[in-house]
């Protein structure tokens, strides 16, 4: 009896859980504020979620090429065909590596910064101040920073995905001896924009829909201490890692299998 | 921080992200503008090219001195025309007796063009570059045999080329002889 008691308490409390973060969701997206005030709050948030996250993309993103490239080549000059080191890097990061990899970082550096700050401010009852100025803390708060996150990561994954390019071309090229007119020209003949880079970018969009989603609702919905916060923080980080590579074989059975 | 610098680096990161795409659909996805240096066009008719690619490298003994830049067939005669664009230093350097063939790298490995140059005589090179011609006391070769050879400029065609091996003609062939003996 215990145990099925327990189990309808968890599931109840998760339906709940689930209903909570969509009214979230919906308030935030159906208080859209007007463009007037909205767009010097939505600058703000892509300047704190989208250029300060530029950085670590872009690093890891030169690194990741480069680590591919050299890895990739190892393999390849076995059998001659080093040729196909540029549609091998492309390929795998245009249609995996790129949303993925964007979308795990994305979490860690964005996701859990929005968590504690949404989170603090629940806390110390910012969130209740502003209701009781009749300001809707969805509209002015949880709004712009939904769709920062939802415009900062297909950005920033595609950024991802160039420097990475580079950056395989850097150690293919540059440093391996692969003929850069064979590694541009196979690229292009195997990578396609419909199948592959507009496949990326949808997948790039889903992500950042779950990232942001997430993070906003683990703050909102923090118990409001600091032990609370520092749980929903590291929530926010693990959930939403889950959720993006769970996600991204459902797309990808989706997208490619044919 | 103040709105105007917040809102200059927003404005840098949409670009970088706007200039990523263009990159990704130009470059990687779809051949682009690209190339360094001056360049000069040959055009070489095949039979067959076999899986030769657009910017395949072009190599005079292993050493790359250009790029194919366009393929496409013949109008009137269907058959394939390779457009070449060679680096211009080798301009009215190699005779139009000189030969070009498709070459694979490696058993797997992707298909190039292989020039078998001939050097253009002196004259030759001279009219080319449209130079006055001065050949009263030099015994050119060509004078001997009669033939007269021209130098290869911007928009020649090479007529001496040979066609990508295609596996299954081979051993067509190689049947072919063998059931004939």
């Amino acid at each position: 009896m215990d145990f099925l008691q327990k189990l309808g308490h968890k599931t109840l409390n998760r339906f709940a859980s689930i209903g909570r973060a969509t009214r979230m969701l919906l308030g935030a997206l159906l208080n859209m504020p007007n463009v007037r005030q909205g767009t010097p709050l939505l600058i703000k948030q892509l300047y704190m979620v989208g250029h300060q996250s530029l950085l670590i993309i872009m690093v890891s993103g030169l690194f990741i090429g480069m680590v591919l490239a050299l890895q990739g080549y190892t393999v390849l000059v076995g059998y001659g065909a080093e040729d196909s080191l540029g549609p091998l890097v492309a390929l795998s990061l245009l249609r995996e590596l790129g949303p993925v990899v964007t979308a795990l970082l994305f979490a860690g550096r964005a996701g859990s910064a929005l968590t504690a700050e949404i989170g603090l401010m629940k806390a110390t009852e910012q969130l209740s101040s502003l209701e009781m100025m009749a300001v809707d803390p969805l509209k002015r708060v949880v709004a712009p920073r939904f769709w920062a996150g939802f415009i900062s990561m297909p950005l920033l994954a595609l950024i991802f995905s160039a420097v990475a390019i580079l950056g395989a071309h850097l150690v293919g090229v540059d440093w391996l001896g692969v003929d850069s007119g064979s590694f541009w020209s196979i690229m292009q003949s195997q990578v396609s924009l419909q199948q592959d880079i507009m496949n990326g970018l949808i997948k790039s969009f889903v992500f950042a829909l779950i990232v942001t989603w997430i993070a906003l609702y683990k703050g909102y919905d923090c118990v409001p201490t600091s032990e609370g916060i520092s749980k929903a923080t590291t929530e926010t980080v693990v959930h939403s890692s889950l959720a993006v590579l769970g996600f991204d074989f459902v797309l990808t059975a989706v997208m490619f299998s044919s | 921080m103040n709105t105007r610098k917040i809102e200059i680096l927003v404005g840098l990161f949409v670009a970088l992200g706007v200039a990523a795409f263009v990159m990704l659909a130009m470059k990687v996805a779809n051949a682009g503008i690209s190339g360094n240096g001056e360049t000069y066009q040959l055009d070489a008719k095949f039979d067959n090219i076999g899986s030769l690619k657009t910017r395949a490298p072009i190599k005079v003994g292993g050493v790359v001195i250009g790029r194919v830049d366009g393929i496409r067939i013949h109008p009137q005669e269907f058959v394939p025309v390779v457009s070449m664009s060679i680096d211009k230093t080798y301009e009215c350097q190699f005779s139009d007796t000189t030969s070009v063939a498709i070459l694979t790298s490696g058993i797997l490995g992707e298909q190039y063009l292989g020039i078998s140059p001939v050097i253009a005589s002196e004259s030759a090179k001279q009219t080319c570059l449209g130079n006055e011609v001065s050949t009263q006391d030099e015994v050119d070769l060509d004078d001997l045999f009669g033939v007269e050879s021209l130098a290869l400029k911007d928009g020649d065609t090479i007529t001496d080329t040979k066609s990508a091996l295609v596996l299954e003609e081979l051993i067509g062939q190689f049947l072919f002889n063998q059931s004939s003996e």
